[in-house]
Parts: structure tokens; C-alpha cells; sequence
């Protein structure tokens, strides 16, 4: 029976979203809040649920039940600082966020410099040379050779096109408008894809209100 | 204490977790371990913080009986229901995973596919071969479509030679044209992340701060 | 004439879409699928896997990408469960957490999989790069029980599973830049081995990364979830799926191919006149 009222449920919901195709419409605004005070809800949930209890709620239990008192209290401390993010609440207090966020951008800009460099950086300037370590070798075949060439071609002037602290004339503007023929194959390319992303959540719908709401097929 | 102390925060923990990486001793390790530990713990808070202030976005929009601010009621709502599910329950609960099957995941998916009408649409009022440049991604989208419905590959194969050209050719050009110039993006963008990240640890870059004192 | 076909109102096209979807729905239609290299590749690399191998599923996707991804999901899990190989299923999104769950459930369902012996499901952790990171020392800092609350240290199949070093690979179903941060972070540090299935808005910045076989194999969109299901010779909604998408292609196809004609005679007129 549940089950049931789901279906009619998810298809009144998803004919009202539908229904923002004719126009704007009372049935799809409602459609749309509550879509996102469900999210958030469900957002609330999980965060609490699998973030809040297991990360900081369960250690600092630990550490205030523990006896003797050990290197569990030690995580008081980050809990201390992540609670000052409530302090945008207050406005007289609302600059201790400052630290928590601090805190959290460092570490992460920290964590990203060796390994961004390392696999987006070292990893590819490696892969775009490999092939000719290779051509040198002697073992690609013709097309591949050709494929190697016009990669090493794109990836120099694609950059080319991005480095603004030189004018685009003479040699550099030659260069960097083949990058943006790349560029423009590549953005073909993403939105060739894009509409099969975009078309399957279509169909998805289409076969729920067909099969499952209305069994037509 | 307002901006000294969290610029010198980020530029300690940022260098410390630059050195860690290329430290092999076990102290390191017990270290890195524990600042991982640290943000895993602050982290959450961020995320209740941010549905507090959604809460109190809509409040306001209600007290001040703005445009449509009777919807804002219905967020609310939906937002007292799952919590008090979730909360005492958990979110393997059954209510709380019906709640979910049947309202936000078709609603959700509903919205994104609305995106399918309009690039559809988009498509053939806009996608025009102006110049090379419009003409390059205009052919280059149209061999890809093309490539990846199973149907170019059929209908090509009853009456061409060189079976599966369509997709041959689509992932000819996915795997050279489109690689060398998104590899031209990520080293861009990872270089941009790179300095932006030293800018920060460095405290030259300081808008994550924000405005004021 | 030329006029009316270049301004035709978009609800006419929202309709040609629409009956370009309902109508291969209704009717069933089918094509073959042609497997592509990336997609052979992953399957291959799980062939190869001995039974009592691990995989780690990272369902890093929401509703908006379930369309694409769940039947991938589906394909891979029915693979490993039908080849012995251990799966443990996390996510690093709040969306995933529900629909992760629920598409192991359904996976093992048909392959008569045992929760706790043949998978694990342990959710949702927030903190994205941490969780990935703090995952490399013990999976058990992060995830100290599964999904449905219940210790790791009481689940059979994680006795013998500490990090990333019992792990054969790590596939990342991802609708957003999690793929990106598995092999910056997790590939790059432990060497572990990840491969990737992605929805379509995001396929082709994942070639880079294919070609430097930092990703050892890719599902590319509905595309690849179509291709594994053929590989595995199961057939299943991706394939049906595919196969009316390439209705509404055809339909796109045809409609940039009439609006750029009309453009083109319109403008010669005008340079006529």
C-alpha cells in the first residue's frame, strides 16, 4: 500500500515540475520548495547522523567519561573550534568563525599543493611525452605517431591560449587561435555528451510514469 | 585576534601539511593522522551552520510576508518532517528512505531533466555555424551525439562499410582533439589551484576571512 | 516560411522531445551496443581479479545522476558478486548515502549476495578529501560501523581489511569533481589503483587521466552502463535506455541541422537583397 501511495505521489511531483514546460505555476513553486526544504532536511539528517555523532559527539563522550582522563581529550579541542562556526549567529561574535575556516582552508590548501602537482601537473606533462620516448623506440604505429603529435600540438596551444601576460599577436596569437580550434572540439565534445547526461534522466522519467505509475508497459 | 591569528593559523597548518608529505618519519605520520582527524571533526559543524542560516533566510521571508513567502512555509515544513524522522530514527529508517524514494529523488531527478527540453531547444535556436570556431564545436557535438546513440552505429553498418565508423570516430575524437585541450585546462587550472593555495597559506589571499575589521 | 521555422515556439520542440522519448519507450525498441576501449578495459581488470578480491564503490552521485549511474552501479556489483569479488560501498555525498544502500541491496538480491560476508555498505562520511585520506591509515577511523550501525569489528568480511593496501581497486561513480580528488589524493599517495564511471556532463575531462592510466578504466555516462551490460551479457535498463536515446539524438541532430539551413538560406537572401 505504501508503495503505492510512493508512486502517486513521486508522479503528481514530477507532473508538477513538468508542468514549468507549459509555464511558471503555482502547482511546480510548490513542487519546487518543498523539494528543497526535503533536501535540506535529509541533508540535516546525514550531517548529524554520519558526520556530527561518529566525528564529534562519540569522541567527546569518550573523552569526558574516560577515567583516567587520556589523549582523548585532545579532541575537545576541535570540537571547540568547530562550534565556533555557530558564532555567525551571534553578530557582535560573528568574526570567530574566522578561525575554524582559517583552520580548514590551510589544511586544505596544504593537502593540495604536492598532490595536485604531482597527478594534475607532473603526471600529465609525463603522459603527454611518453608517446615520443616511444616514437623514439620505434614501437607506435602510424596513427598513433600522428595521434602523439597533434596531442603534444593541443596541449601547447591550449595553454598558449590561457597565458595572458603576453599579447596574442605574431607567433602567440597564431598559436594560441589553433588552441582555441582544440578548445572549441572540446567543447563540442562535452556537450555531444552532455545531452546523453541530460536525455537518460528524461527517459528515467518517462519509464516511471509509464511503467510504474500508469503500467503501460 | 580578529585577522592576525587566523591568517597565522592557516599559514601553520598549511605548511605543516605541505613538510608532512615529504616527511617518512613516523611522528609525521602521527601528526598528519591527527590534523586529518582535526578537520574531520570542525568540518560537520560547517554543514548545520549552513542549514541554520537557510532557516533563517525563510523565517525572515515569512515575517516580512515577502513574494511568495507562503512557500517558504512549505520548505520549513518539509524540513521539520525529515528531521523528525531522521533524527531519533536514523536515516536507514524506513519512513526516512520512503520520504526520500518518493519525494526527493523524483523531484530532483525531474528538475535536471527538465534540462533536456531546453537544450534541445537551446540547440536549434542558438547553435548556429557562425564562424570556424562555432562551426569546430557545432561538428564536433554532432559526430559525438551521433557516436554515442547505438543507432548511428546501426543504421551505418547496414549501409556503409568500416563497421562502427560513428563510434570509431567519436572516440578518436575524445581520446586526441578533446584530451589535448582538456589537458591544456587541467594543467591551467591546477597551476591557478597551486598559486591560490600558496596565496592563502601565505596570507597575500584573504577574502575566505571576509569583510569588516 | 523560413521565418516561422526559425522562430517556432520551444513548447513545439518540448513536444517533439517528449513524444521522441514516449513513443521508442512504448514500443520497445532495441539496437546493438558497440563496447568501447575504457569501458573493456574496466571489465577486463575485473576478470582478472582472483575470487576473494575487494572493491571499494564510492557512490558519489544524487538523484540528478541515478539515471545514468545507478545501472552502472548495478552492472559492476552484479560482476563482482557473480565473480566472488568483496565490495565495500561508501560515498562521500549526502544524496548517495540512501541510493548507495539501496542499489547493493537490490544488486545482491540477484546474485544471492550476503551482507557482511560478500559486501558492506558503511554510508556516508562528510569531508570529502579527509574521509579519502583518513580511509588510507584505517577505514575504521572513518567508518567505525556500516550503514545500519552495526561495528566493523563484528562484520566478517572487514576482519581482514585495514586501508587501501586490501583493496584491488577503487571505483568512483561520480557526477561531480570526487573522480578528480581519488587520483590526486588517494592514487597519487597509496598508488591505489581507480577506475571511474562518470555522468555524461563530465566524461570528457576524464580522457586525460585515461591515457596517463591514472584512471584504469572509465564507463562513460548511460553510454558505459549500456557497454558493461553487454559485456556481462545482461542486458538491462541502461541497454533500453540507450537504445530511445538515440531517438531523441537524432532528433537534436536533425534539429541543428534544419536550424543551420534555414540560417544559411536566410542569410543569402539577405545578402541578395
Amino acid at each position: 500500500m505504501e508503495k503505492l501511495i510512493g508512486v502517486w505521489i513521486a508522479a503528481f511531483l514530477t507532473l508538477c515540475i513538468y508542468s514549468f514546460l507549459y509555464r511558471d505555476n503555482p502547482f511546480y513553486r510548490f513542487a519546487e520548495h518543498l523539494f528543497v526544504g526535503i533536501s535540506v532536511g535529509y541533508g540535516i539528517v546525514l550531517s548529524i547522523h554520519q558526520g556530527l555523532i561518529p566525528f564529534a559527539w562519540t569522541p567527546f563522550w569518550q573523552a569526558i567519561t574516560q577515567w583516567p582522563p587520556g589523549w582523548g581529550l585532545t579532541k575537545l579541542i576541535p570540537i571547540a573550534i568547530g562550534l565556533l562556526f555557530f558564532a555567525r549567529l551571534i553578530p557582535s561574535y560573528a568574526w570567530l568563525i574566522r578561525y575554524p575556516i582559517a583552520i580548514l582552508m590551510g589544511i586544505g590548501s596544504g593537502l593540495a599543493i604536492p598532490n595536485v602537482m604531482q597527478a594534475d601537473i607532473f603526471r600529465q606533462v609525463h603522459g603527454t611525452l611518453t608517446p615520443f620516448s616511444q616514437i623514439h623506440a620505434g614501437t607506435l604505429s602510424g596513427p598513433e605517431i600522428f595521434g602523439a603529435i597533434l596531442m603534444l600540438i593541443g596541449v601547447i596551444s591550449t595553454l598558449t591560449y590561457f597565458f595572458f601576460s603576453v599579447e596574442h599577436r605574431g607567433v602567440v596569437g597564431g598559436v594560441s587561435k589553433v588552441g582555441i580550434l582544440f578548445l572549441m572540439i572540446g567543447f563540442g565534445s562535452a556537450f555531444g555528451n552532455t545531452v546523453m547526461g541530460r536525455v537518460s534522466l528524461l527517459i528515467q522519467r518517462v519509464e516511471f510514469l509509464l511503467q510504474d505509475w500508469l503500467h503501460f508497459i | 585576534m580578529r585577522r592576525q591569528v587566523p591568517l597565522a593559523l592557516c599559514f601553520v597548518f598549511g605548511v605543516v601539511m605541505v613538510l608532512i608529505e615529504f616527511s617518512p618519519h613516523p611522528y609525521s605520520k602521527s601528526l598528519y593522522n591527527e590534523v586529518i582527524n582535526w578537520s574531520l571533526i570542525i568540518g560537520p559543524f560547517a554543514l548545520v551552520l549552513g542549514v541554520a542560516t537557510l532557516v533563517q533566510t525563510h523565517w525572515i521571508r515569512i515575517r516580512r510576508r515577502a513574494e511568495y513567502w507562503q512557500y517558504s512555509f512549505v520548505v520549513l515544513i518539509g524540513m521539520i518532517v525529515m528531521v523528525a524522522i531522521g533524527i531519533p530514527f536514523g536515516p536507514s529508517h524506513k519512513a526516512f528512505k520512503w520520504l526520500f524514494m518518493n519525494i526527493q529523488v523524483p523531484m530532483d531527478a525531474t528538475m535536471f531533466s527538465l534540462l533536456a527540453f531546453f537544450i534541445a531547444s537551446a540547440s536549434y535556436r542558438a547553435f548556429r555555424a557562425r564562424t570556424l570556431e562555432a562551426t569546430l564545436l557545432l561538428v564536433a557535438a554532432l559526430i559525438v551525439m551521433i557516436g554515442n546513440a547505438p543507432i548511428g552505429d546501426f543504421i551505418w553498418n547496414k549501409i556503409m562499410p568500416f563497421d562502427n565508423l560513428p563510434s570509431t570516430v567519436r572516440q578518436w575524437i575524445l581520446e586526441n582533439p578533446n584530451l589535448s585541450s582538456r589537458r591544456g585546462v587541467i594543467l591551467g587550472v591546477s597551476l591557478g589551484v597551486i598559486s591560490q593555495s600558496i596565496r592563502i597559506i601565505l596570507g597575500i589571499e584573504r577574502s575566505y576571512l571576509g569583510g569588516g575589521d | 516560411m523560413l521565418k516561422k521555422i526559425m522562430r517556432i515556439d520551444r513548447r513545439i520542440i518540448f513536444i517533439l522531445v517528449a513524444l521522441a522519448v514516449i513513443i521508442p519507450t512504448l514500443l520497445k525498441v532495441s539496437f546493438p551496443i558497440t563496447v568501447s576501449e575504457p569501458t573493456r578495459k574496466l571489465y577486463d581488470y575485473i576478470e582478472d581479479l582472483p575470487s576473494g578480491s575487494t572493491v571499494l564503490i564510492a557512490f558519489d552521485y544524487g538523484p540528478s545522476s541515478m539515471a545514468e549511474l545507478q545501472p552502472m552501479g548495478m552492472a559492476f556489483l552484479r560482476h563482482c558478486f557473480q565473480k566472488k569479488i568483496q565490495v565495500i560501498g561508501m560515498t562521500l555525498v549526502t544524496d548517495g548515502a540512501t541510493l548507495g544502500y539501496e542499489i547493493m541491496q537490490e544488486a545482491a538480491k540477484t546474485t544471492d549476495a550476503i551482507d557482511g560476508e560478500d559486501y558492506v555498505y558503511l554510508g556516508f562520511r562528510p569531508g570529502t578529501i579527509q574521509v579519502m585520506l583518513g580511509m588510507g591509515t584505517t577505514i575504521n577511523s572513518i567508518f567505525e560501523s556500516d550503514y545500519k550501525e552495526k561495528p566493523l569489528a563484528e562484520i566478517p568480511m572487514m576482519a581482514g581489511i585495514k586501508n587501501y593496501d586490501q583493496i584491488d581497486l577503487v571505483l568512483d561513480l561520480a557526477s561531480s569533481s570526487t573522480t578528480e580528488a581519488w587520483i590526486a589524493y588517494i592514487n597519487t599517495r597509496y598508488n591505489q589503483k581507480i577506475a571511474a564511471g562518470v555522468t555524461g556532463v563530465i566524461i570528457s575531462q576524464m580522457y586525460p587521466y585515461l591515457q596517463t592510466e591514472q584512471l584504469i578504466g572509465l564507463m562513460p555516462g548511460l553510454l558505459g552502463a549500456a557497454e558493461y551490460e553487454t559485456l556481462i551479457d545482461t542486458p538491462a535498463k541502461a541497454t533500453k535506455r540507450m537504445s530511445v536515446q538515440s531517438f531523441v539524438h537524432l532528433l537534436v541532430f536533425g534539429l541543428v541541422i534544419l536550424g543551420n539551413v534555414a540560417f544559411f538560406i536566410q542569410k543569402r537572401e539577405n545578402e541578395n537583397v
